[in-house]
C-alpha cells in the first residue's frame, strides 16, 4: 500500500513538473517583455498555485524549485539561476503566507505570487548590477504582476474546481 | 463571498501602491546632466548628456552601442539575443537607466539638481 502511494506521488510530481516546464517554455515563446523588461505572465505559476491548494506546501515548493533548476540546466546559466530562484522563492513565500491566512481565493494568492515574483527578480537584478535605479520599473511591474497574477489565479481556481481530488488510487 | 472581497482589496491595494509610487517618481524627476556607463558593476565612463556621442561598449562578440543625441541617450544596437536594452528607447531623466542583463551593461542618467547628493551617496 505504501509502495503504491510512493509511485503515485512520483507520477504526480513528474506530471506537474513536466507541465510547469512546458508552460515556462510556452511563455518563453510569447515576447511580452519587449515593451518593459520583466513583464511576464508567469504561466508556470498556475501549477504552483494548483499544487499549493490541492497537494500542500512541501509538494508545491518542490515542484517550483525543480522547475527552476531543470529549466536553468536546459536553457539558462548561473546568472539566470539566481534571477529565477529569487523570484520563485519570494513569490512562493508570499503565496504560502496568503494561503495560510485562509482569507484569499486562488486569485488573491496568484496576485501575491505575481507581484512578489517581480519584486524578487527586481531586487536580485539590483544586487547583481549594483544599481538602485531599477526602482523606476517597480510601478509597471506591480501592475503587470497583479494582472498576470489575477489571470493565473483564476485559471488555477478553475482547475481546482474541475480536476477532482483523487485520493482513492 | 468574503474571499472574493479580500482578493479585490488586495488588488486595489497593490494598484494604489503602484500608482502612488509612479506619481512620486514622476513628480520628483528632473532632467539629468550626465550619462554614466557601468559594465559588470564597474564604472567605465561618464559622458555629458548635452554632447552628441556614439560609443561602442564591450568587445567584438559582446557589445552595446550607446548613442547620445539631442539630450537623449539610447542604446541603438546590441549583441544580446533579446535586445531589451534597445527596446527600452530613449532616456533623459535623472535616475533613468538602460540595462542589458546579458552583457551586464548599465547606462544611467545622473546629475541634474541632485548631483551633490549623488556624489556623496557614491
Amino acid at each position: 500500500m505504501k509502495k503504491r502511494l510512493a509511485a503515485r506521488q512520483i507520477a504526480e510530481y513528474g506530471l506537474l513538473i513536466a507541465l510547469s516546464m512546458v508552460l515556462s517554455y510556452v511563455e518563453f515563446l510569447i515576447p511580452l517583455s519587449v515593451a518593459v523588461p520583466g513583464v511576464k505572465l508567469g504561466l508556470a505559476n498556475i501549477v504552483v498555485v494548483f499544487a499549493l491548494f490541492r497537494l500542500g506546501k512541501v509538494e508545491a515548493f518542490v515542484i517550483s524549485m525543480l522547475r527552476v533548476l531543470l529549466m536553468t540546466f536546459m536553457f539558462g546559466n548561473a546568472f539566470a539561476l539566481f534571477y529565477s530562484l529569487s523570484g520563485a522563492v519570494l513569490s512562493f513565500a508570499v503565496m504560502l503566507l496568503l494561503l495560510k491566512t485562509g482569507r484569499f481565493s486562488p486569485a488573491g494568492v496568484g496576485i501575491g505570487g505575481g507581484v512578489f515574483h517581480n519584486i524578487g527578480q527586481l531586487l536580485c537584478a539590483s544586487v547583481l548590477l549594483g544599481t538602485k535605479q531599477l526602482l523606476y520599473y517597480l510601478p509597471v511591474l506591480l501592475i503587470s504582476g497583479t494582472m498576470a497574477g489575477v489571470a493565473i489565479g483564476l485559471v488555477a481556481g478553475m482547475l481546482l474546481s474541475r480536476v477532482k481530488p483523487d485520493r482513492a488510487g | 463571498m468574503k474571499k472574493r472581497r479580500n482578493d479585490l482589496l488586495l488588488l486595489a491595494a497593490v494598484v494604489a501602491l503602484a500608482t502612488l509610487l509612479w506619481l512620486t517618481l514622476r513628480v520628483t524627476r528632473s532632467t539629468g546632466a550626465y550619462v554614466l556607463v557601468s559594465v559588470n558593476g564597474a564604472q567605465i565612463g561618464m559622458y555629458p548628456l548635452d554632447e552628441d556621442l556614439a560609443l561602442r561598449i564591450g568587445d567584438d562578440t559582446k557589445y552595446n552601442i550607446l548613442v547620445i543625441k539631442d539630450g537623449w541617450a539610447q542604446i541603438s544596437e546590441a549583441s544580446c539575443p533579446d535586445k531589451l536594452c534597445v527596446h527600452q528607447g530613449k532616456v533623459r531623466y535623472d535616475g533613468q537607466s538602460l540595462i542589458c542583463l546579458p552583457n551586464k551593461v548599465v547606462v544611467e542618467i545622473v546629475g541634474g539638481e541632485q548631483s551633490d547628493y549623488d556624489a556623496v551617496a557614491k
